[in-house]
């Protein structure tokens, strides 16, 4: 296994690429302009395609032109960029096909700022654009983990032609870690659905649109169905000092980060904390947040927003007068010391 | 038997869902034509709009995706790129292309994307039941310009061939016209060069049709066709606006 330095996104680069990657389109901003440079050379090296595209918009519908090929194909952008991909995604989703979203997430409502964010969590699990429809969204919380969940995002994306969201943020997209790599990936899924033109078969169409009586409800019923899959087969999360704990933190990617900072301090000071957090934030490990949770006095919830995955732990935990929350919108990030008077305070 | 005139075998069985004197039908055909001459109907990926055309891949025997309105452009990159031995061609009307997909078409121009574009001009929104285009003309009558398209208060048609040619990605630009007989065979004469030349690896192709609307006009199919040759054409002049014969 090789080990090498990388920012976060030339990490998740090296992850798409490591999964077979071979298409890439994506416009500049920050903070991920390192990832549209860092392909503009890593693409063409390993013999894949890189476009930049002359916006999100076009960005995502070239990976929609790419995907139908049968391509492994990927773009990204931080929130600004993905609010303008959002109709792609809907079409992804609607027409079936793979392919892999990166948002590195950044301060907003609006321009925002350029500052590490999650305020993007309630228009990555809740559709984000239109339709009834759902996307696997991965929140990692170190470099390793953006290169790993990447991988992992395309064969979730193959395995149930569906777009899949990884969910970073400005802080994890900047900074270095080492990574250990994985050797490139020969094998990959063969697909039956694609276009290549229809030598030796009947010709085919991929498309979102049915118009006849019935049809639409039909298809988005069997679109249903293939989300209840997702939410039985792939809930991941990961708990830390959980077996004995009275106040548990329930946090994702950066702020979980820093939150099991705090936990670690708080029980150097005999403070009975633990941590839980969700890798997938759709589909949210509710069941297992729910039984983790029974044994708490108290939750709190740690987002560097003004309180989004709030809602899916109120949903998981049902007992609202346990759960506290303790937030830093508009590009804030805690410190453990924050965190952890917060956990004394509650 | 000496068959003299049949089906191509580029198109399905479908009976259309166009109005009648809808130029959308005859193009459908004559792309169906070129392609059968060109030997490529294996080879080939369409990408229908979101307009009246909609459903094209419903009418074409061959490969096609849909693609969201005014992305053609983006997604034929997207198949090309991935697939360059493919003949990839986009088919847009007035809205899809040169309104919401404006930056699109631009852009795919500009880079010199080896693809052909199908370009529907009937100067209307057909799909929405009439509102204006942005090659509506001046004084034209639609549901969102009802005293007539006021250019001091509206604004100007795009004349699209034109505004590609300025840029030196494209490669072959033709505006024709579906208003006589000589326009159709022309047209399709417009068709089979844009195919070859992206056979030829040349780079961008884009024919520009003037087609009737006549639902949304308000005109029968006769009268359609020659506003189309006496009024359209004079301000969408027909002819060759790039054809740059070596390979990029
Ligand atoms: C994002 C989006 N905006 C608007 C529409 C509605 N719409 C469908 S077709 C169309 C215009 C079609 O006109 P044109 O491209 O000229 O094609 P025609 O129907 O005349 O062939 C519009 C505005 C849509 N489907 N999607
Ligand atoms: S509305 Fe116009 S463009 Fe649409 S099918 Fe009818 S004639 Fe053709």
């Amino acid at each position: 296994m090789r080990k090498v330095l990388l920012t976060g996104c030339e990490a998740s680069g090296e992850g798409a690429i490591s999964a077979g990657c071979t298409f890439y389109a994506g416009y500049p901003i920050t903070p991920q302009n390192r990832f549209t440079e860092y392909m503009s050379d890593r693409m063409p090296e390993s013999k894949g395609v890189f476009i930049q595209a002359e916006s999100e918009i076009a960005a995502i519908n070239m990976v929609f032109g790419a995907s139908l090929t049968g391509a492994r194909a990927m773009t990204s952008s931080s929130s600004p960029g993905i609010s303008l991909k959002q109709e792609g995604i809907s079409y992804l989703a609607g027409c079936e096909l793979p392919a892999v979203i990166v948002n590195m997430n950044r301060g907003g409502p609006g321009l925002g700022d350029v500052t590490p964010s999650q305020s993007d969590y309630f228009q990555s699990t809740r559709g984000g654009g239109h339709g009834d429809y759902r996307t696997i969204v991965l929140a990692p919380w170190s470099v390793q983990e953006i290169y790993d969940l990447t991988y992992l995002a395309f064969d979730l994306a193959d395995r149930y032609r569906t777009p899949v969201l990884v969910l970073a943020d400005g802080m994890l997209a900047q900074m270095m870690e080492p990574v250990e790599l994985l050797k490139t990936k020969k094998r990959l899924p063969k697909k039956n659905w694609t276009l290549t033109g229809c030598k030796g078969r009947k010709p085919r169409s991929i498309k979102s649109l049915f118009l006849s009586p019935g049809v639409l409800e039909t298809h988005n019923w069997k679109l249903a169905r293939k989300y209840q899959r997702i939410m039985e087969k792939e809930q991941i999360y990961n708990t830390y000092m959980c077996t004995d704990m009275d106040i548990l933190i329930v946090s994702f990617g950066t702020a979980a980060r820093i939150s099991s900072e705090a936990v670690s301090m708080a029980r150097e000071q005999g403070i009975r904390a633990g941590l839980f957090r969700p890798v997938t934030l759709w589909p949210y490990p509710s069941g297992v947040l729910n039984k983790i949770s029974e044994k708490a006095k108290k939750i709190l919830v740690v987002e560097m927003n003004c309180g989004q995955m709030l809602d899916d732990v109120k949903i998981a935990v049902r007992n609202d007068s346990r759960i506290f929350f303790y937030g830093r919108p508009g590009g804030g990030v805690p410190t453990p010391e924050e965190i952890l008077k917060e956990i004394k305070r509650i | 038997m000496n068959v003299l005139y049949k089906k191509p075998e580029s198109l399905t069985k479908e009976i259309t869902i166009y109005c009648p004197g809808c130029g959308h039908g005859i193009i459908h055909r004559l792309i169906a034509e070129v392609v059968d001459e060109l030997g490529i109907r294996e080879k080939t990926i369409g990408i229908a709009p979101v307009g009246c055309a909609v459903l094209a891949y419903n009418y074409f025997n061959f490969d096609v995706t849909e693609a969201a309105h005014g992305r053609p452009p983006a997604v034929a990159t997207g198949i090309k790129r991935c697939l360059p031995d493919r003949i990839v061609f986009a088919y847009q009307g007035d809205g899809d292309l040169a309104a919401i997909g404006t930056a699109e078409i631009v852009h795919a121009a500009a880079r010199g994307e080896n693809i052909s574009v199908i370009f529907v001009n009937n100067g209307i929104y057909g799909m929405t039941k009439g509102q204006m285009a942005p090659t509506t003309l001046p004084g034209e009558k639609t549901t969102t310009t009802t005293k007539g398209r006021d250019t001091s208060y509206h604004g100007f048609p795009i004349r699209v061939c034109e505004l590609l040619a300025t840029l030196d990605g494209s490669a072959y630009l033709e505006r024709t016209e579906l208003g006589s007989i000589q326009g159709i065979i022309g047209t399709k004469r417009a068709i089979k060069k844009a195919f070859n030349c992206q056979i030829e690896k040349r780079g961008f192709s884009l024919v520009e049709v003037l087609s009737a609307c006549p639902t949304n006009w308000k005109k029968t199919p006769a009268e359609a066709m020659a506003w189309i040759r006496t009024v359209m054409a004079n301000y969408f002049p027909v002819g060759v606006y790039k054809d740059i014969k070596e390979q990029v």
